[in-house]
């Protein structure tokens, strides 16, 4: 979807503000919000791009107003409720009123080591070899859903350059809408600063992106 | 760098914020909590994991390993994942590495322009501004002027290579080997590694 979360070459944001010896954390609830979305997400009842997805329905302005801790938490609570483990009224009353689903698994302390050194390795195999060659040409495809992609819109009907065939993944734009896994061949795309940018683009720019195939065409 | 007033307004926004958002996650977590979802301790233990275990020096370790020892350099090259995971560093947002390398004639910057993916296993946490409009916005149109905002000025003729992070791989940056580090064991050379450096928004420290 175009929503507020691609942000790529968007302007009006003032200067990055880099904090020098930045903390891990910058409120005690930051610290609450880590170990709740990662607890909850535990309980293995949505994935990561569903989780991605939730974010990016995030009205624009409330998005953009947003700390990202605060973008996680607000997530959470549509993942929360969609999959049937808490109410908006009861997180707004701080209330138990209904029996929650059952999780597939409930962290506790001492599976934490274990679940974080595992991660969520998201590499899948394929059963087909890649449509496209290191060297090859290629053209973005021009499309605008209104589900999930990891296609940004800065890079989209553009000509670039496949650089490295990365391996077969998850496909987020149908994992997000519980529509199966369906791995797809993931490229690293290169294009020139001016093919994205155009006039008065930095003549010294590349940019690349990973791609799914189907996020391809041949140039 | 940054004006006071830019930070001042920044704060003074982000304090407002809190006090809602202190409010809102306490709620979830007495609700979570009291359903029998969520473990107290399992939270502490995954804040004192980032804060204490996973953070930069794992990456800065990656990093002085490969100066040191072409072999490891290559195989940083073939395969990050296995390579990093052989310090003992993997896991969430680590599962899929890459290791991409300055040199004379290109200077790499890392972002993720559609959220926050960040190589954790390697890094830690992501820093704010890392996650925030202004930075995710501007490092793949005008990475120069987000450079010169992190105190680091590109000769013209050195090329720059953004990547956005739009997939699950997760990408460190392997800064180039300052001069004057001849004699520098591991230990000492991984001092010269910042964060800010592995992703690209600036280079290695001299050495004292």
């Amino acid at each position: 979807m175009n929503g507020p979360h691609d942000l790529g070459g968007q302007m009006g944001f003032g200067p990055v503000a880099p904090e020098p010896n930045e903390p891990y954390f910058h409120a005690e609830w930051e610290k609450q919000a880590l170990g709740i979305v990662l607890s909850c997400g535990a309980f293995g009842a949505w994935t990561i791009d569903e989780s991605r997805h939730a974010r990016e329905n995030i009205p624009p302005a409330a998005y953009l107003a947003a700390s990202y801790y605060e973008i996680w938490i607000r997530a959470l609570e549509t993942l929360l409720e969609r999959h049937g483990f808490a109410t908006q009224d009861e997180i707004d009353t701080s209330h138990k009123r209904t029996e929650p689903a059952v999780p597939k698994r409930v962290l506790t302390a001492d599976m934490v080591a274990g679940v974080l050194a595992k991660g969520g390795p998201c590499d899948r195999p394929v059963g087909s070899s890649p449509r496209f060659a290191v060297g090859e040409k290629v053209r973005t495809r021009n499309f605008n859903p209104t589900g999930h992609t990891r296609l940004p819109r800065y890079a989209r009907a553009k000509q670039g350059v496949i650089e490295a065939v990365q391996g077969s993944f998850v496909f987020p734009d149908d994992n997000a809408h519980d529509l199966g896994e369906n791995p797809q061949w993931v490229y690293t795309v290169v294009f020139d600063g001016a093919e994205i940018w155009g006039d008065g683009a930095d003549p010294s720019l590349t940019v690349s992106i990973d791609a799914w195939e189907s996020y391809l065409e041949p140039a | 760098m940054h004006d006071d007033h830019h930070h001042h307004d920044h704060d003074h926004h982000q304090d407002n914020r809190y006090s809602d958002m202190q409010a809102r996650v306490k709620a979830l977590e007495t609700v979570l909590t009291e359903k029998g979802l969520i473990d107290p301790a399992a939270i502490d233990a995954i804040v004192e994991t980032y804060e204490t275990k996973v953070g930069p020096r794992n990456g800065a370790h990656v990093v002085a390993k490969a100066w040191i020892e072409p072999d490891f350099a290559d195989w940083l090259k073939r395969d990050a994942t296995a390579a990093i995971a052989s310090l003992g560093y993997s896991g969430r947002q680590g599962e899929h590495m890459r290791a991409v390398f300055n040199t004379p004639e290109t200077h790499n910057l890392v972002v993720c322009t559609l959220c926050s993916c960040y190589p954790w296993a390697v890094l830690g946490l992501p820093p704010v501004w890392y996650k925030a409009p202004a930075y995710r916005s501007r490092a793949v149109i005008d990475p120069r002027g987000v450079l010169a905002e992190f105190g680091l000025t590109l000769p013209a003729e050195k090329k720059i290579r953004v990547w956005d992070s739009t997939a699950e791989l997760r990408y460190i940056v392997i800064p180039e080997r300052p001069e004057g580090t001849d004699g520098l064991d591991e230990k000492a050379l991984s001092a010269l590694v910042s964060r800010d450096a592995m992703i690209g928004t600036t280079v290695a420290g001299m050495p004292e």
